[in-house]
């Protein structure tokens, strides 16, 4: 048949056609007015210039009451994070994967982070020779390559630190290991393990749980000579959950501890842990989170806090009471119970037994803070303010109040590092130290 | 003139004092001084003439000043390309070097200077680089591949780069398999040269496990395109992929639940497989909940489209998708979307109170969504609807105006849904009149009286209040005021009468609204011709509205699936509609988007749209109303993310205010742009039905055919022989209903390609600036070549006359009629909207002429019923040759002519744009009757369209 004729049974085909490009076409910093302080383009399918577009872009959508990471306009789609006083801005023309650029730019501040200290916009001024260099190691055609720091800092250096040696690419950058170079030596070989537990808890105003989960993470300090392969084991209540083996919460093993869901490190051999449920690696130099975890749990909340609000004409008086609920033996340091007020409140009066309270007129709210909390205590204090006697016409929200703490060596799942067996071919001896911290996460108590 | 001098002088000392330190022997100053250049360029300044100064630098020994030389190098080769030729030597030097880094370096940067020159002498040492011993050259190798197909595909077919990159697939090193895959699967989309094949899978799953982060994403991305032979291979891939669940890198999770997502519809639905499959599904992606906010956002866009899907996978779920107070605000709103789709009997209790709380927040918009959200949950899980109307009640005790709005607006929808249960509220609704302003609100109270006149005793004083302000009100409102008159009427025929006939007239007699007054002479006839049938048809019983009217479109949703991660699946939308698919030929319509145009051309009809309770924006998939089909022409300019899936517009324009004055008066085709009939797949172009698409000059409506043309149009009538027949200028925008823009214009073809002819003249006190233009999906993917320049300010009392070259390369879509084209346009006041039909044979291109064998052997291939006769009147007694030299000059190529028994007979070829071929023979007497006979014959039928009208304005010009 005729060529033109083809051209409708193609519609379909075009239609994959945009599938799977995901690259970046280009990479931006900006300041928060939106002026580049230093750009990438990877590929030179878009004018830079139209980032000119992206403040703008920003403000209108903002007044339209629609704030999305995520904008396009004339085809171009900005993706976009801000971390300090900077964008990161990534454009392209196609269907790009936004989970993957979006992972991208978090992966790219954190690379910076640790070359920079920080990531702002003058410690980017003050070295933009070495992010130039990280941009095109980082990133080729719009591909994130290495984002590894560790590896990255073996061969791309500051101003200052500058290798008299042309560097030559690590072998960790291709290797299976992308995370560890060889020859690492340290005199004495050690390995520090935080399990860090955060609460994160939602109450309604009437004293009712909606939903209590902890996320925990198991983040590692190595301090380790040569390719050191590592095994870490948890407690035998530690169950992770096997899916597709019965359902979810079923009776079984009931003292265990059900992880919902665990998310690994690259390093971590996941086929393996899919099929034998063992943790082995061989870590990354260095601090670095081998594990997070996610569970549900019907725990009463470590810290429970109850506020009853009386307003009158001219005032408003609160009556808190603050109650820990985990074992006597425990304690919970720096405890700080943030209570929001009315914004036009004034002349706080505070009274109480234990702690200090200071008002914090910029977060509208006060502050009690309790150095110290022992298990199974109940403390109570009253606050007193002054309020105008005229209201205000506009409608204030109903922040809730939240509780900020940490309990250590103590993990509210009941999570035990067992072992962490370490075995080096030089056959050296190591120790792993282990600290258990609970503390917040989003811990939210609705008010009335 | 003395500032900018004395810029430039500045400047230049600057960039004298760089050039002198460029060209210093010592080493040090060297590097400071390129550094200095690049910190200029980084700023914008333009240091481009420093080029051969810089480029000298490049020999160095030293890496750090290398980069920087290769930085500048890929900024500003294409602007001096002549110049970057002479850095191609230490190019294929440096990819001889010994250390790995400057060969990797040297590769990398030769494919990103973009310069077509240079790209010959890239394959020699880019072929070697593939073969590198080191792996991180040859990584780099494989994306060069991809940078050099991007600008020159043909020599990297030809040079056989595809199965070199094929062969770094079997690499030893992952993250050069990774590479490979990536570049090979950006190749591949653009031609398919290499099939992904069952082996390829294996290495692939191999590597897998050893990549990066984003290698794992490539390779998974590359996965999802691929069809197992077999149900053992899927759950094979399955099995080897669905450990990267567990990988803390979320687009790694991500492009493993698309894949998965994707493999699981091969498996049969009950297997035990599937369901451990989809338990394992849940928790990452609630995990997904605890990542950054934006990721977040990706990730509760995604589950949207999951759960529309797989249902089951996240119902036990509901809590993790509360909204926290310190949630951003998009990230609200996505959970609120979410929760909705997960409330079912079981958890609807917990929902509420959630809802509840959530509407007495301070966000308007976070609140509107809440109140609305009560109401659907109403309406989709029966037994909550008196809870949900009892919490709906309370909210409008609140008295906070956009509530009670919100909660009016979804409680007719719960009447609609549950006739004759909650009425009993009707009484504590009337109270609360007074404070709705808001149209929608207002028009659901008008529908709610006039649905339930027999039960409110002064209905009759509640409707006439409206009534009394009926100009003042929105056109929705007036229909809907219009409609329960008629219905009190019917109900409460004795003391009413008075007040229906007011109402008539009002829409009838005082109303330029055409909806209006149509919709206000057919109550009337009815009401006089025959009570009982308009009883019959007022009151007749609704269908019901069904319970989730917002749901994707299944094809769409399952297309969706498969892009999950990317930016169609944040969007909800086709790739294709937002992406630059650059020569994408027509599209078809989904046929459901024919039926969803067709709601929204009644819009405003209460009765009669069965999805008025879809969430507003973003998620889309809301019946488009006339509201959001003008928004989506707006959408196109600033906002994407809003409103209606991509099959929205497919509506004709609903006579946004003004703006289609020259549309309507086409006179006779107007009444018959009704809806969009609907598609089958198999033709798209059968979608395009027959309705009759007359070009903006065609009717004898314009009376001023000839009065505008003065601009640079270029009058047909004096060229006709010459140059191709240019429709003169009409008004697009009237200064009057468009803040003083006045816009007169025509789309002509000149010199092979289409301009858009303006003559913009400014009728306000301000000057009018910031001119911008842009089209929405059309037929035939016209779109400005262009942005409109405009160059100084139009001032006022002052025409500018513009030409803009227009491109056929846009985005698709079939339009009715078929030349219609949906402009915006902005200036420093404001955006307007219009639509004009463009003259079809702006799209005729230069190369119809056709072959005589070819002609005869298409015009036999084509059925008789595809052949449309017509008769032409030859007004100006043309002879043979002078008909063939002006439908020569419009592109209509005359492929043979014949003369038998007293007739002449000539054949011409057409070829659109977008390739579709149109065959003519037209037939004449040679005694020189007035008439001609026209047959024209095409595979589409629909592209014949309007064309013997094109062919007569030919001859008459």
């Amino acid at each position: 048949a005729l060529i033109q004729e083809n051209c409708w049974d193609t519609v379909d085909r075009r239609d994959r056609v945009v599938r799977r490009r995901m690259a970046t076409s280009a990479v931006f910093i900006l300041d928060l007015k939106g002026n580049v302080i230093i750009s990438r383009n990877y590929r030179g399918d878009i004018e830079m210039s139209v980032i000119e577009k992206f403040m703008p872009l920003v403000v209108e959508k903002e007044d339209e009451g629609v704030h999305s990471p995520i904008i396009t306009h004339h085809g171009v789609s900005y993706v976009f994070i801000k971390h300090m006083n900077v964008y990161l801005v990534s454009i392209s023309k196609k269907n790009t994967n936004v989970a993957l650029v979006l992972s991208y730019l978090y992966k790219a501040v954190e690379v910076f982070c640790e070359y920079f200290k920080d990531l702002e916009e003058e410690s980017v001024r003050d070295n933009f020779v070495c992010i130039f260099e990280l941009f095109d190691e980082m990133m080729d055609f719009g591909y994130p390559q290495t984002t590894e720091s560790k590896i990255l800092q073996e061969f791309i250096t500051q101003e200052g630190h500058r290798l008299e040696v042309a560097p030559r690419p690590p072998m960790a950058v291709t290797n299976a290991v992308s995370w560890r170079s060889e020859g690492i030596k340290y005199r004495k070989n050690e390995v520090f393990l935080d399990v860090i537990e955060s609460v994160n808890m939602l109450a309604n105003a009437s004293g009712t749980v909606l939903r209590s989960e902890i996320v925990g993470s198991i983040r590692m300090r190595v301090v380790l000579s040569g390719m050191p392969e590592l095994r870490l084991g948890l407690n035998d209540k530690v169950i992770f959950q096997q899916a597709g083996q019965g359902g979810r919460r079923t009776g079984g093993a009931a003292k265990g501890v059900e992880l919902e869901d665990v998310k690994f490190h690259q390093c971590v051999r996941l086929s393996r842990f899919d099929a034998e449920r063992t943790i082995s690696f061989i870590p990354p130099d260095g601090e670095f989170e081998l594990m997070s975890y996610r569970l549900t749990t019907q725990v009463k909340p470590l810290i429970w806090v109850e506020a009853v609000v009386e307003k009158y004409r001219g005032r408003v008086e609160y009556m808190v009471k603050a109650k820990s609920q985990f074992k006597r033996q425990s304690i919970a340091n720096h405890v700080e119970v943030i209570i929001p007020v009315p914004s036009d409140a004034d002349s706080p009066k505070f009274k109480t037994s234990v702690g200090s309270v200071k008002y914090v007129p910029e977060l509208n709210s006060f502050v009690w803070t309790i150095r110290s909390f022992p298990g199974g205590r109940e403390y109570l204090m009253r606050a007193h303010f002054s309020l105008p006697s005229i209201h205000s016409e506009e409608v204030e929200g109903k922040p809730p109040i939240s509780v900020k703490f940490e309990i250590p060596y103590y993990t509210t799942s009941g999570l035990q590092v067992r072992y962490l067996k370490i075995i080096e071919k030089s056959g050296y001896q190591a120790l792993p130290w282990v600290r258990y911290v609970t503390q917040n996460g989003d811990y939210q108590m609705r008010m009335q | 003139m003395t500032d900018s001098k004395y810029f430039t002088t500045t400047k230049k000392g600057e960039i004298f004092e760089l050039k002198t330190e460029l060209n210093s022997d010592k080493k040090e100053k060297k590097r400071e001084a390129v550094k200095k250049v690049i910190a200029s360029m980084t700023v914008g300044k333009d240091v481009s003439a420093l080029f051969p100064d810089v480029i000298n630098c490049m020999q160095t020994d030293n890496v750090e000043l290398k980069k920087l030389v290769y930085l500048y190098l890929m900024n500003y080769a294409k602007s001096q390309p002549d110049m970057a030729i002479m850095a191609v030597n230490t190019f294929v030097k440096d990819c001889e070097d010994p250390n790995p880094l400057i060969r990797a370096l040297a590769v990398r940067t030769m494919g990103c200077i973009r310069v077509e020159k240079i790209t010959e002498y890239l394959c020699e040492p880019l072929r070697k680089c593939m073969k590198d011993e080191d792996p991180y050259v040859r990584k780099t190798a494989a994306v060069c591949v991809a940078k050099l197909y991007d600008m020159n595909p043909q020599l990297v077919e030809e040079q056989g780069f595809v199965e070199l990159l094929n062969d770094l697939l079997s690499d030893a090193n992952p993250m050069v398999v990774a590479n490979a895959v990536a570049a090979l699967s950006e190749i591949n989309e653009a031609k398919p040269l290499i099939e992904v094949n069952s082996q390829m899978v294996n290495k692939l799953l191999t590597a897998l496990n050893e990549c990066t982060e984003w290698g794992q994403v490539f390779i998974l991305d590359a996965l999802s395109g691929y069809a197992p032979r077999d149900e053992r291979e899927a759950q094979n891939i399955c099995e080897r992929i669905s450990p990267r669940l567990a990988h803390a890198n979320a687009a790694v999770v991500l492009s493993t639940v698309k894949v998965l997502m994707k493999l699981i519809e091969m498996l049969p639905a009950d297997s035990e497989f599937i369901a451990s499959l989809t338990k394992k599904l849940a928790p990452p992606m609630v995990t997904l909940l605890s990542a950054e906010p934006e990721i977040q956002y990706v990730a509760l866009r995604n589950i949207n489209l999951i759960v529309q899907k797989r249902p089951d996978i996240l119902k036990q779920e509901m809590k993790v998708f509360f909204v926290k107070y310190n949630d951003p605000i998009y990230v609200k709103m996505e959970k609120l979307d979410v929760m909705i789709r997960l409330a079912q009997q079981s958890n609807i209790a917990q929902v509420l109170s959630e809802l509840k709380e959530y509407a007495t927040e301070v966000d308007v918009d976070f609140v509107r969504k809440s109140v609305r959200a009560i109401g659907r949950c109403a309406i989709k899980v029966e037994q909550s609807a008196e809870r949900c109307v009892a919490t709906l009640l309370e909210l409008i005790q609140t008295k906070v105006n956009y509530v009670v709005q919100e909660a009016v607006v979804v409680i007719k929808d719960i009447f609609r849904k549950y006739p004759n249960r909650y009425e009993s509220i009707i009484s504590t609704l009337c109270e609360n009149l007074d404070t709705l302003d808001e149209p929608e609100a207002r028009a659901s109270m008008i529908w709610i009286i006039g649905e339930y006149a027999e039960r409110i005793d002064n209905a009759d004083e509640l409707l006439e209040s409206f009534v009394d302000g009926f100009h003042d009100e929105n056109t929705q409102v007036q229909l809907q005021l219009l409609t329960s008159v008629v219905k009190l009427f019917l109900k409460r025929p004795t003391d009413t009468q008075q007040l229906v006939q007011r109402v008539l007239s009002l829409a009838t007699q005082d109303s330029d609204n055409p909806d209006l007054r149509d919709r206000g002479y057919i109550y009337w006839r009815l009401l006089s011709a025959d009570p009982a049938a308009a009883k019959q048809v007022v009151l007749a019983e609704k269908p019901l509205i069904s319970e989730e009217t917002d749901l994707l479109e299944p094809s769409l949703l399952d297309q969706l699936v498969c892009h999950i991660g990317s930016l169609a699946s944040v969007y909800h939308k086709p790739p294709s509609s937002f992406v630059d698919n650059t020569k994408a030929p027509l599209r078809q319509l989904a046929p459901n988007a024919a039926a969803l145009a067709t709601n929204g051309s009644s819009s405003g009809d209460m009765d009669s749209a069965p999805g008025l309770i879809g969430v507003p924006a973003p998620s889309g998939g809301a019946v488009p109303s006339q509201d959001t089909l003008i928004a989506d022409l707006l959408q196109l300019d600033m906002n994407p993310m809003g409103g209606s899936s991509a099959a929205a517009p497919a509506a004709p324009v609903a006579a946004p205010g003004g703006g289609l004055d020259d549309l309507l008066g086409l006179g006779g085709g107007a009444p018959s742009y009704g809806a969009a009939p609907a598609a089958p797949m198999a033709d798209p172009l059968a979608a395009w039905g027959a309705a009759p698409a007359p070009p903006a000059a065609a009717g004898g409506g314009l009376n001023d055919l000839f009065g505008l043309g003065g601009g640079g149009g270029g009058m047909g009538g004096v060229m006709g022989g010459v140059q191709g027949f240019q429709t003169p200028k009409t008004q697009w925008l009237d200064a009057a209903s468009h803040k003083g823009l006045q816009l007169e214009g025509a789309v002509v073809r000149k010199n092979g390609a289409i301009y858009m002819e303006m003559a913009i003249t400014n009728k306000a006190m301000q000057p009018l600036s910031d001119f911008a233009i842009q089209f929405n999906k059309n037929s035939f993917g016209l779109v400005p070549a262009q942005p409109l320049h405009i160059a100084a300010p139009v001032f006022p009392n002052q025409t500018t006359q513009v030409s803009l070259r227009l491109d056929t390369n846009g985005p698709v879509q079939k339009m009715d009629p078929l030349a219609n084209v949906q402009i915006a346009m902005k200036n420093n006041v404001d955006v307007f909207y219009f639509a004009t039909v463009v003259p079809m044979l702006v799209y005729f291109a230069e190369d119809g002429m056709m072959e005589k064998r070819e002609f005869l052997e298409l015009w036999k291939e084509i059925p008789e019923a595809n052949e449309q006769q017509f008769t032409i009147m030859n007004n100006r007694g043309l002879s043979a040759d002078d008909i063939c030299s002006k439908l020569q000059a419009n592109n209509v190529f005359t492929v043979a002519r014949r003369s038998v028994d007293g007739q002449e007979l000539l054949y011409h070829s057409i070829k659109y744009t977008n390739k579709i071929v149109v065959l003519s023979e037209l037939k004449m007497e040679i005694t020189g009757a007035p008439t001609l006979t026209l047959s024209l014959k095409s595979r589409h039928v629909t592209a014949l369209a309007n064309l013997n009208e094109m062919y007569q304005q030919i001859f008459d010009n």
